[in-house]
């Protein structure tokens, strides 16, 4: 059987990218002495300690409490916020749309390493310093505008005579709202949960700044980890293929979707 | 319940998008909005159902003053020209959902689903969604909506536009049926003279946000009012020429000649707009007295069971609608013949002068 051309630059491409997570899993199931001493593709003697003492230790896994409460709140925030804004810009013309709508867009173009005296000093006056809500709020100043952007693109694919519709049944503005609208546009909501998710969720320089050890996310404890004694590979390398388990799974949930939002809006 | 408007306008921007609106609907016969594309037959039916605010004129309902009423608190039902239904709702719950805050018991509202259903042969796809229907389907459940509430006005934007010619056809002759039996003010707007015929009741003649003629729809078509009424309700459009009556004869454009009798006898002398309809022109002479117009084929369109047959004469091009698929070629002479008793002339300022008596 022939092998064509693309399918053999395929697998190696799929091998160069998939490596560093498979050595980072190699690593995980093993001791540190193992992983300093031998150089082993199959790990040999499988170990689930490292996971143990994550899924034992408070300080480790109370990370990933905080890191996922933090992103459900900065989630729910978000599509609260954007949902409504999405539909005014979707649906109404009014002085100065356009600009708003692109100065929104110009939020994320600002690296967060400049919000991050602002918010610190923000916080610290009103005491929010170390809160998962300090985090989720931070973050939305980058996922509101996205939100914003991509569900205003799914909202303008609806067209405006099903709003005229629900009102000439008698639909008051809430009621159709929630029973039509939102249920015409679930891709668009999914794909923007997801992208919400996925920002909160990796966004590491304003989530360690602004917590101390409360709401510590998980990327934050496994950089501090590092003791006088050495790194621990394995520990870390189980906190880091912990770390995708999340994202995978809501890519998991949310892949058709995606393909969907795709195709059809503005992702 | 009536409905009148006076003055009504509309200006959005720099544009006038309807000018001097001023109407009287009723129940009992359908009103039928016919113009071309751009006439404002869309915004004259979304100023109707509250949607937009004319920029002046007021709206009476039963005499009292509607003008700024909400849409949800009037008693209207709405048929797009697109195919609105909720899509994640089934047939069903689409069909229900103008009855759902009527407060009306669950069996009441299940039997005026399934009745109205019945009406527009939708009763066996009830359980299923919009997108799983063909469009004839969509829009009959879009109609159904529109049907299952008693609305006091019930308005039709070129609803079977964008279905195919045989669906449309059937559902044409459904909705005459299903108008006639309703008490509310039916609205129809179209862009096709031969629907405005078919639905009947009056007519209201619509271009460039202007009412041209308003009156019982055979009435309308027998005597245009003016030469853009005679084009706008003539499929294809009347066929226009200009010529001049002296001694009791005219001269159509410059070698036309023919004696003036019947209808066409009391004209004064002067110059006119001669009009004649396609379907009154033919390849063939019919009667002696019958005007013979030497041409030049330019176009023989086929469509249908009909051919369109464009010739032109002078600087004129007259098309003559033919029964047959003739198959003619381009730049051969032909003849056309036309019977002066079904000319129609207006005046020179367009106005309508003697019309014939047959229609």
């Amino acid at each position: 059987m022939r092998i064509r051309k693309s399918t053999i630059g395929l697998l190696i491409y799929l091998t160069l990218t998939l490596l560093p997570i498979y050595w980072m899993l190699n690593m995980s199931l093993r001791t540190n002495a193992d992983i300093l001493e031998n150089f082993a593709l199959i790990p040999l003697n499988i170990t689930f300690d490292n996971y143990i003492k994550i899924f034992t230790d408070e300080a480790w896994y109370s990370g990933y409490l905080n890191s996922i409460i933090y992103v459900s709140i900065n989630t729910a925030i978000s599509l609260a916020t954007a949902l409504p804004a999405a539909y005014a810009f979707s649906r109404f013309r009014f002085l100065g749309d356009k600009h708003m709508f692109f100065w929104l867009l110009t939020n994320r173009m600002a690296p967060p390493a400049v919000f991050l005296l602002p918010f610190f000093q923000l916080y610290s006056t009103f005491g929010l310093i170390d809160t998962h809500i300090a985090v989720a709020i931070s973050h939305c100043l980058f996922n509101v505008p996205l939100a914003v952007w991509i569900l205003e693109g799914f909202m303008s694919g609806v067209p405006r005579e099903i709003d005229e519709t629900a009102y000439v049944d008698g639909y008051s503005f809430p009621r159709f709202f929630v029973t039509v609208f939102v249920p015409m546009i679930r891709t668009g909501i999914g794909v923007t949960a997801f992208f919400c998710f996925m920002f909160s969720w990796v966004e590491l320089l304003l989530a360690r700044t602004l917590t101390t050890t409360d709401a510590k996310p998980i990327a934050a404890t496994m950089t501090r980890t590092v003791s006088a004694t050495g790194l621990d590979w394995g520990l870390l390398a189980a906190a880091g293929i912990l770390t995708i388990v999340p994202g995978a799974l809501v890519i998991w949930f949310v892949r058709n979707y995606m393909a969907k939002g795709f195709a059809l809006g503005r992702v | 319940m009536t409905i009148s408007l006076s003055d009504v306008s509309l200006v959005v921007g720099a544009e006038t998008w309807l000018s001097d609106i001023s109407l009287d609907l009723g129940p009992g016969a359908p009103h039928v909005l016919l113009g071309p594309t751009t006439a404002g037959k869309t915004s004259l039916i979304r100023i109707l159902a509250g949607l937009d605010r004319p920029s002046t004129g007021r709206i009476l309902a039963n005499g009292a003053d509607v003008t700024g009423k909400s849409v949800r608190k009037r008693n209207v039902a709405i048929v797009y020209q697109q195919f609105i239904n909720y899509p994640s709702f089934t047939v069903y719950e689409n069909i229900a959902a103008p009855l759902r805050r009527g407060g009306l018991p669950r069996k009441e509202i299940d039997s005026r689903i399934r009745e109205v259903a019945a009406l527009l042969h939708i009763d066996a796809l009830l359980d299923r969604l919009p997108a799983e229907l063909s469009g004839g389907q969509q829009q009959r459940t879009a109609l159904a909506r529109a049907l299952v509430k008693d609305a006091d006005l019930l308005l039709l934007d070129e609803p079977l536009v964008n279905l195919d010619y045989k669906l449309r056809e059937e559902l044409r002759a459904e909705l005459r049926e299903i108008f006639a039996r309703r008490p509310s003010i039916v609205v129809y707007a179209t862009t096709e003279p031969t629907e405005a015929l078919l639905i009947g009741g009056r007519t209201v003649i619509m271009d460039a946000g202007r009412i041209l003629q308003s009156g019982a729809t055979a009435e309308v078509y027998k005597r245009p009012a003016t030469v853009r009424v005679g084009e706008v309700f003539s499929d294809p459009p009347m066929n226009m020429i200009a010529g001049r009556v002296a001694a009791g004869r005219a001269r159509l454009g410059s070698s036309l000649e023919l004696p003036l009798g019947r209808h066409l006898a009391a004209l004064a002398d002067g110059p006119y707009i001669f009009g004649a309809r396609c379907g009154h022109l033919f390849i063939d002479r019919r009667a002696d007295d019958d005007l013979a117009i030497p041409g030049v084929l330019e176009l023989a369109e086929i469509n249908g069971s009909e051919t369109f047959i464009h010739a032109r004469h002078e600087e004129t091009s007259w098309v003559a609608q033919e029964e047959g698929v003739h198959g003619l070629a381009l730049g051969q002479p032909v003849t056309l013949y036309i019977n002066p008793r079904h000319l129609y002339a207006f005046d020179d300022a367009g106005r309508l002068a003697a019309a014939p008596s047959g229609g």
